[in-house]
């Protein structure tokens, strides 16, 4: 398994991984709303939690068919299915392996575009904490989607269209505690509600993801 | 015989055309559909039969 | 004697066949029979007007549209458990339906949201739940439509049904709280049990039993199109091979 996770750690890292497209996306996104809503720091600092969090949802998002998809097509996924590791630990790794390729370096990355966005400074914290809790639900979330379309053709724009909706109750928690951190309210219950979704996403959607990969394999 | 809607017979008479045009829309798509897939059936059933003979 | 043996095509078209004619009429009935008695025989609202009338294609469609969802997840679990064909095939048969009814109550919605509460469209927790039920219908279809392999295509659908199922009703809790986050006690619904006299009730419930009868007759219709099309496509891929 920590072979699985390092290989595909590298193959992330090296040219043509996709690693930094993310980053650079989330980049692009951040500095493109001030531009269609205009400058003023009030109108931004207000609406900065909740574009931090749709930035960061899309960037995810991008890089989703990369999971699976190369991997599929050079056949290195039939030969992880024949390998004693149950498939739900493949998925379990491609996920990681996402996570940490993608969400993290978007955790990191959320405080500095903070600024580009005038975020109050009691969000800083909330922004970082939402989105580390979150983000694992993301890449699990996404693992999914992108097990259901592997076997497509053109599986890019269906692939959205399949992980947008489950990702609604991730991003409604995700930017509520943002949100009520940067105004600086009790952040308790939409954390936990949040927390509570990330740990059962990470528990329970690989065995869902597994099966359908399952499937795809057939 | 026409009630007398008020105000608000705009509204009400917009999502009555509305609601209808779409249920008609799905029923009659549905309704085609069947007929067109009911008459391939059967022609790709009648020439294998010949086919056979 | 026992319900699985429905599970045979051959057999569900048969049955279906026979009560089709019967499904229809009624359907029928009740539909237009409900709509003309809550259209001209029921008397206004003393608060809103003329547009209590919506009532009787709002909350039977609504009704539908989650209703058709729960058919599609029991029939994606019979599939995922016993393998039955027919039962995928349901399911795909019922998302179009499905689909309808969630745009003429969201849009049913609009219409009667904007006299009444000056606005289109507001972001209240029912609404905005109807929406990402609508988006998860168009996910579900889209995905029936991406995948050839008619197996596969059953399989994944039926997957993504239950865990759609699920984050849909986490959605659902999740935009209730979001909502209130936003305006306290902001209660916009409508609730039907309750606040709704028995004058309007009668009529409504012949429109629900309409909304029902035409959803039982279309998902038959379209199951056995499905299933004529699927025996055509493969007794084409015979001919080919031969």
């Amino acid at each position: 398994m920590i072979a699985l996770l390092m290989r595909d750690l590298q193959l992330a890292v090296r040219a043509g991984g996709g690693f930094g497209l993310g980053l650079a996306f989330f980049l692009i996104v951040t500095v493109l709303v001030p531009f269609g809503v205009g400058p003023e720091t009030g109108l931004l600092s207000r609406i900065a939690p909740g574009v931090l969090w749709i930035g960061a949802l899309l960037a995810c998002l991008l890089s989703l068919d990369r999971i699976l998809a190369l991997d599929w097509e050079d056949g290195s996924l039939d030969l992880l299915a024949t390998a004693p590791l149950p498939m739900e630990g493949i998925v379990s790794v491609k996920a990681l392996a996402h996570w940490i390729t993608t969400g993290l370096p978007l955790v990191l990355a959320a405080p500095a575009l903070g600024v580009l966005l005038s975020l109050p400074v009691e969000g800083y914290l909330w922004v970082v904490v939402s989105l580390a809790v979150g983000t694992p639900a993301l890449s699990v979330i996404g693992t999914f989607g992108a097990a259901l379309t592997v076997g497509l053709k053109r599986g890019g724009l269906l692939l959205s269209l399949l992980v947008l909706p489950l990702y609604v109750p991730t991003l409604i928690f995700g930017a509520e505690v943002a949100r009520r951190g940067a105004e600086g309210l009790a952040v308790q219950t939409p954390l936990l509600m949040l927390a509570g979704i990330s740990f059962g996403a990470v528990a329970l959607l690989p065995f869902a993801s597994a099966a359908v990969l399952r499937v795809n394999l057939r | 015989m026409m009630p007398d809607l008020g105000k608000y017979a705009g509204a009400v008479l917009s999502s009555y055309a509305v609601s209808i045009a779409l249920i008609v829309i799905l029923v009659a798509s549905s309704v085609l559909r069947a007929r067109k897939v009911r008459a391939e059936l059967e022609r790709i059933e009648e020439r294998q039969r010949h086919g056979k003979r | 004697m026992s319900i699985w043996e429905y599970a045979n095509p051959v057999k569900f078209i048969r049955t279906t066949d026979k009560l089709m004619p019967w499904l229809s009429v009624a359907a029928i009935v009740c539909l237009v029979g409900g709509l003309i008695w809550g259209f001209f025989f029921t008397p206004d609202d003393y608060r809103q007007g003329s547009t209590v009338k919506i009532i009787y294609l709002h909350v039977p469609s609504a009704l539908m549209a989650i209703n058709a969802w729960l058919m599609m997840l029991l029939a994606s679990l019979i599939w995922i458990v016993r393998r039955h064909h027919v039962s995928a095939l349901a399911a795909r048969a019922a998302a179009p339906v499905g689909a309808t009814m969630t745009v003429i109550a969201l849009a049913t919605g609009a219409i009667w949201g904007q006299p009444m509460w000056g606005t289109w469209w507001a972001w209240d927790p029912r609404l905005t739940s109807f929406l990402i039920l609508f988006l998860f219908y168009l996910g579900y279809m889209a995905l029936w439509s991406a995948i050839e392999n008619d197996d596969t295509a059953a399989d994944l659908t039926s997957i993504l049904c239950l865990v759609g199922s699920v984050f849909a009703l986490l959605s659902r809790y999740a935009v209730n709280f979001w909502n209130q986050g936003l305006h306290q006690g902001a209660s916009l619904s409508l609730d039907a049990e309750e606040n709704v006299a028995d004058v309007f009730w009668f009529p409504l419930l012949v429109c629900i039993a309409g909304f029902v009868l035409l959803f039982i007759a279309l998902v038959f219709l379209r199951t056995q199109t499905e299933i004529r099309a699927r025996r055509a496509r493969a007794l084409l891929a015979r001919e080919r091979s031969t």
